[in-house]
């Protein structure tokens, strides 16, 4: 009888200090876009895991939808996500409308610096207003739009002094747009090695943000902005500027003349899919693919090359890619989920992290002596990170991205009115929005 | 004793309960049966069409709950009705609705009569015609973009195969003049079998002792064609004008997977611009005033068209 009781009061001992930790341990989801980074993040996040006991779940869905089924979930109030790693054009929104929480505070407490990271995507990534020291999110993802060209091809001697012959000078990484476009109407309708094959795989891509990500690499550096800088919101004449128009008209130029048939709406996936089967000389993709292109059997390698996007009449700049990780408003969690960007930001996790196939925004990782030799991309990654511009980050940034993906898909891939017609329409949509907004 | 389900409940009712239901009227026991399917339709159907209404008078966004709501009037139709965009849309959603309608109805009704004649592997062919239609339409467009393809894609290699022309020298999904025939002709392929089933059974519904009769009275197949055949169909085939005009109204799914509304807006049908509206831009009201418009059209074209349809079944 006596050691019954024992066992019962030993019994309930140990179920008392297992139920203690369980209610300690918490369980916490992390959302994202479904893609290769994502999956490395799982594995990596198995550390956090065994050191504070809580439990990470992931829901990741693919890019297509990612933004669709992301806001939705912030703007429904939904309880789904504890951490969001939100693209960097809905900070706007998510700060003012109260669905990030501020982390000023939190960084502070935990040493965690803002000067740390590449400033580009402390901007791009966590602030909000834009230019200041309020901070919504840490640097998670450092991505940007870049290319990658066929180094065997371009390395044939018959091709190099058929190129020389025809555009008197070498054929090689291009050392503006200009040459981009000569090398894509090279290779255009070229056959190589008994294929058919095409200049370049561009972003085209209508329903999301494609066409936009794709042509603000030509408009930048033609001179287009998207506001006055000395007075906000103040579009006409930047937005629809000579130089901008020229810039617009370039990029209708490329897919005319360089792009492959057929490519009205691709996008990520579509570009990967084109250089990896050997139709393109070229593809203008985020610098995400780099090390699924390097690593490929059959164009990995020596067989690739890597640039950032080359300058124009007016500079060079390159669309900032890439996002932050939050913790979202609603969490019922909010102290696991910080409990995990402090994780995160350590020095050591940040290197891992690259290692493992993330893309640290982290100083330390990326200004480190060894890391532009380290893999045959990251030079070029380093050269795109110092160019970067970014798209609206405003709480209307939807609105204006779909008033844009209209107006320009219209003039480059339906050929509708003319470059200076899409831009003037452009600087409507965006006025009106802003009105809208109360901003004007 | 009878002892079935009725009887055992009928003895287990307590008495006193029993007695309340014995006083019940017909009415009154025909409004306990419908009451809980009204009180659904209220909440799941009328409530939220008064809600919407509501909104489309206001500047609400759901994205921005604790910004005030501003009643604003007309304003959201007077945007939308003169905004050249949404005619743009319009017209886009009319050819689409048009054409796909006049090639169902067309092919439809052509296979259903071809499938109404008794033949060897009747069955088999039936099967493979309907096989379209059982597929996701997202699937569907998905497939379509590849049989699309100019390098790859089958659908341009057979048309270079017969007309001579280079395959990748066109591109259905990418030109402004073809988009608009590519979306019509995958949903020609898809639902054309819905067509023909209902045509199908329009034909097998006709006795065949008015056709015995019309042999007697020497009447020329053809005569009997236009004169029993199609007169005695038409309210199947309305039908189906019907089921496929709404259904073609509110297309989203399929387009979106084959062209997402481009080149340009040239195949942005009502329904994906309204979903832009309403849940990326988040303009709640605006979108609300946008589907009271669409819903308006469509339920005053449905009603015109069923008193048609009515008339045609009373003759």
């Amino acid at each position: 009888m006596k050691i019954s009781s024992f066992l019962i009061a030993a019994a309930l001992v140990v179920m008392s200090v297992v139920g203690t930790s369980n209610a300690l341990a918490e369980d916490l989801t992390l959302c994202w876009a479904s893609w290769d980074p994502a999956n490395a993040l799982v594995e990596m996040s198995k550390d956090f895991e065994t050191q504070t006991g809580n439990k990470m779940h992931f829901e990741f869905v693919p890019w297509p939808n990612f933004a669709d089924r992301m806001l939705n979930e912030l703007n429904s109030g939904g309880h789904l996500c504890d951490l969001m790693i939100g693209d960097s054009q809905w900070i706007g929104g998510a700060a003012e409308n109260g669905q990030y929480i501020k982390l000023n505070d939190f960084f502070k407490a935990n040493n965690i610096s803002m000067d740390d990271f590449l400033p580009a995507t402390v901007v791009g990534y966590a602030e909000w207003p834009k230019n200041t020291p309020n901070y919504w999110a840490l640097p998670a993802y450092a991505d940007v739009v870049g290319w990658t060209y066929r180094k065997d091809w371009f390395g044939r001697p018959e091709l190099k002094k058929e190129f020389k012959a025809k555009y008197g000078y070498d054929l090689g990484v291009p050392a503006n747009l200009e040459q981009l476009k000569d090398i894509a109407q090279f290779f255009q309708g070229r056959v190589i090695d008994g294929k058919k094959v095409y200049g370049a795989a561009i972003y085209t891509e209508r329903g999301s943000e494609g066409i936009t990500m794709g042509v603000t690499n030509a408009l930048y550096n033609y001179g287009f902005k998207y506001q006055n800088p000395k007075k906000p919101y103040d579009l006409d004449g930047f937005v629809n500027s000579p130089g901008a128009v020229k810039g617009l008209e370039y990029y209708k130029a490329l897919y005319d003349t360089g792009a492959p048939p057929g490519s009205s709406d691709w996008y990520m996936s579509e570009d990967i899919d084109a250089y990896k089967s050997g139709q393109v000389a070229m593809q203008m993709n985020f610098a995400f693919i780099w090390p699924g292109v390097n690593a490929d059997p059959n164009v990995g390698g020596d067989h690739s090359g890597y640039f950032a996007n080359p300058p124009g009449p007016a500079g060079q700049f390159a669309q900032l890619g890439g996002q932050g990780i939050s913790v979202v408003a609603n969490s019922a969690h909010k102290d696991a989920a910080l409990a995990y960007i402090k994780w995160f930001a350590q020095p050591k996790i940040q290197a891992r992290w690259t290692e493992m196939g993330g893309a640290s925004a982290m100083r330390s990782v990326v200004e480190a002596p060894d890391f532009p030799d380290k893999k045959p991309y990251n030079k070029a990654f380093l050269k795109s990170m110092s160019i970067v511009k970014d798209f609206w980050a405003e709480p209307s940034y939807a609105s204006l991205l779909l008033a844009m993906q209209a107006r320009v898909h219209n003039y480059v891939i339906a050929g509708q009115g003319t470059a200076k017609e899409a831009l003037d329409g452009l600087v409507k949509d965006w006025t009106e929005i802003f009105e809208d907004e109360g901003k004007l | 004793m009878a002892n079935n389900a009725i009887d055992r409940i009928a003895r287990s009712t307590p008495s006193g309960f029993a007695k309340r239901v014995r006083g019940l009227s017909d009415r009154t026991i025909a409004w306990i049966f419908v009451g809980p399917s009204i009180l659904l339709l209220l909440a799941i159907n009328i409530f939220p069409l008064i809600w919407t209404i509501r909104l489309s008078f206001t500047n609400f966004r759901v994205n921005r709950m604790n910004a005030p709501i501003k009643f604003i009037g007309l304003r959201n139709y007077e945007r939308i009705l003169s905004d050249p965009d949404i005619w743009q849309t319009m017209q886009a959603t009319a050819h689409f609705l048009l054409w796909t309608i006049f090639f169902q109805v067309l092919i439809g009704f052509t296979l259903a009569y071809l499938i109404n004649k008794k033949f060897k592997g009747n069955d088999l062919w039936t099967t493979i015609i309907v096989l379209p239609m059982m597929l996701s339409p997202a699937v569907v467009g998905n497939f379509w973009t590849f049989l699309y393809q100019p390098q790859i894609g089958l659908f341009n290699y057979v048309v270079g195969f017969f007309s001579g022309a280079d395959p990748s020298s066109f591109s259905m999904i990418g030109s402004v003049h073809l988009a608009p025939w590519a979306i019509v002709i995958v949903d020609t392929w898809m639902w054309t079998p819905f067509v023909m089933l209902i045509c199908l059974a329009g034909l097998r519904s006709i006795p065949d002792s008015i056709y015995e009769a019309a042999e007697i009275d020497r009447a020329s197949k053809w005569r009997q064609f236009w004169t029993l055949t199609v007169p005695m169909v038409l309210p199947f085939l309305m039908l189906a004008v019907l089921f496929r005009g709404i259904e073609n109204f509110k297309m989203f799914d399929l387009v979106v997977q084959l062209t997402g509304g481009g080149p340009g807006s040239i195949t942005t049908l009502t329904s994906i611009d309204l979903k832009r509206e309403a849940f990326e831009k988040w303009r709640t009201g605006y979108a609300s005033a946008y589907a009271v418009i669409l819903f308006v059209t469509v339920f005053g074209l449905a009603s015109i068209y069923v008193k048609a349809l009515n008339k045609v079944k009373e003759r």
